[in-house]
């Protein structure tokens, strides 16, 4: 067991390692429908440009990532294959769900085929509200993201929860 | 025994070496294999899940699989009263939102027998094709991106925040303005927004002129694009594409001009633009003209909008008489229809929805035979779906 699992590292050090991880997070984007155009927006546009907060888009597979984005409508299909996603990720490892539909099934809270809310299947760390949610709002989260990060005891993420594979 | 004559031996020889080459033949054959793309994947524009059966670097066949992204509209709509419908439909085409409330609205004008004043459907078609410019703009970045060329994509976002801003300043949405109402539209134009918008206009004149250098006059991507996925007239008719996908076949076809419904093209002067390659820099070059012309319809409407009311004379409480009515437009992927079936009630009875992604993905199975891996790549790019507008 290293140090850091043990809970032993000592306050200082601990401060140090969140700010390195608090600016370097891996984002890996789950664009499913609107939203994943606004990510787009602030992944590409240099209006917004998510770089400059020390996010990294576009890792070359989710078990690189440190975040993943779940924009727009989470649909019954789809439900496998983000709980696939979430498992490769590595530990420790955070979600933000972006969008109403991902948030709790927004415009489509009585449709049979959309599963309202992908807190439903994984843990989420922030939620964006909107429908869509203007690329700032992303960038909001992103930022209140980073913001638990720092206080957080890493000890506690780097565990992570036992995965089930069924 | 009797000895093995000359001839004899050299028939032997023979059958060796055929055995042998049989064997190498063997030996070097290509084991089929499938390659599964997606649900996910930057290639296809959101969830489409593509299943290819390749031998070697050849596709033997591809299947289309989707259903990723359905929300279940048409069953939405049935619960859904008529201005309800347009909040719902606006997320369809999520690139082009405005342009997916219009044929509704019209659809619904239609069974209630009311019609816009002039000057909404001025503004509406000027909306309708500013949503068209955001809508392709993304398109000719992401067809360059997926080519391996990624300044593009940089650039249509950066020049697209152009448009969006006038469609916020005028509706308030940047995305989703649920902005049209039936008889008319919500609100008036803003003080100055014309002239904001000409100029945005002119910024996405020279975007397109860049493009046309930076992409179309690109040597790789004329390389990888040309003579890449081509789609005879008679057979995307037979499949049923529309819009610039079957525009850049040859066709002349385009609702703008040759339906008959309540929109303002007729006041302008425009031109249709065709290609009569059929390939997928073909459809590229379309819809990069038809970008450019887009610009030049919305100068000049703003130029002649005539003044008067914005909305015509429609109860608090929509309640559509019993009836059937269909109405289809150009929507920036191709023909978007609607065919409404009231009861006379608060909410439709029916709401078909033919939206033109389903229709342009059908052709991929019959397509994507016999081309190579990478040009899958470009096929589906130049094909332009959205997902949402296959599966709704
Ligand atoms: S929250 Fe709204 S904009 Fe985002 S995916 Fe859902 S419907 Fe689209």
């Amino acid at each position: 067991m290293g140090l850091v699992e043990s809970g032993k590292m000592p306050a200082p050090l601990t401060k140090l390692l969140n700010i390195g991880r608090k600016y370097s997070l891996w984002m890996y984007q789950w664009g499913l429908a609107c939203c994943a155009i606004e990510m787009g927006a602030v992944i590409g546009s240099p209006r917004y440009d998510v770089m400059r907060l020390g996010v990294i888009p576009f890792p070359a597979s989710p078990r690189q990532a440190d975040l993943v984005v779940i924009s727009g409508t989470v649909t019954d299909k789809m439900v496998p294959s983000i709980l696939r996603l979430y498992q490769q990720m590595p530990d420790p490892k955070y979600v933000i769900s972006m969008g109403s539909c991902a948030n709790c099934g927004g415009p489509y809270w009585d449709s049979y085929s959309v599963t309202k809310g992908v807190d439903q299947i994984i843990p989420v760390d922030v939620y964006v509200p909107g429908c869509p949610p203007r690329p700032e709002a992303l960038l909001e989260g992103i930022v209140l993201l980073q913001e638990r990060i720092m206080n957080e005891d890493p000890a506690a993420r780097w565990r992570g929860d036992p995965i089930v594979v069924d | 025994m009797t000895a093995v004559g000359a001839d004899q031996r050299q028939q032997m020889a023979y059958v060796a070496t055929q055995a042998a080459d049989a064997r190498l033949n063997v030996e070097i054959e290509t084991e089929g294999m499938t390659l599964n793309i997606g649900p996910q994947h930057p290639a296809t524009h959101g969830t489409l899940r593509l299943v290819a059966r390749l031998d070697g670097e050849q596709v033997v066949e591809a299947e289309p699989i989707m259903g990723y992204m359905h929300r279940g509209y048409e069953k939405l709509a049935e619960v859904r009263t008529y201005p309800q419908v347009t909040t719902l439909i606006n997320r369809i085409d999520w690139l082009g939102s405005f342009a997916n409330e219009v044929p509704f609205i019209l659809a619904a004008e239609k069974l209630m027998e009311v019609e816009a004043p002039p000057r909404a459907q001025w503004i509406r078609t000027a909306l309708f094709e500013l949503s068209r410019i955001a809508n392709i703009t993304l398109f000719l970045g992401d067809m360059a991106v997926q080519l391996g060329a990624l300044t593009p994509v940089f650039m249509a976002f950066r020049d697209r925040e152009f448009v969006l801003n006038q469609i916020e300043a005028a509706t308030g949405g940047r995305f989703h303005p649920n902005f049209d109402r039936i008889g008319g539209l919500k609100d008036d134009l803003p003080q100055g927004w014309i002239d904001d918008t000409k100029q945005a206009m002119e910024k996405m004149r020279d975007f397109c002129d860049e493009f046309e250098e930076l992409v179309l006059g690109n040597e790789i991507f004329q390389a990888r694009s040309r003579g890449i996925g081509i789609v005879p007239a008679e057979v995307g008719l037979a499949y049923g594409l529309s819009g610039a996908n079957i525009r850049a076949s040859g066709v002349d076809w385009d609702l703008r001009r040759d339906g008959h419904e309540a929109l303002a093209y007729d006041q302008v002067d425009w031109k249709v633009w065709t290609h009569p390659d059929g390939d997928s820099f073909a459809r590229y070059w379309v819809r990069l003209q038809e970008t450019r012309e887009a610009t030049h319809i919305v100068d000049q409407l703003l130029d002649g909008l005539p003044s008067g009311p914005i909305m015509a004379k429609v109860p608090r409480i929509i309640k559509v008489p019993a009836g059937e009515a269909y109405a289809a437009t150009e929507n920036p992927l191709g023909e978007m229809g609607y065919y409404v079936v009231s009861k006379g009630d608060l909410v439709p009875f029916r709401v078909k929805i033919r939206s033109a992604s389903f229709s342009n993905i059908s052709i991929t199975p019959w397509l994507l035979k016999g081309v190579y891996v990478p040009d899958i790549i470009t096929i589906l790019a130049s094909l332009y779906f959205i997902l949402g507008d296959i599966d709704r």
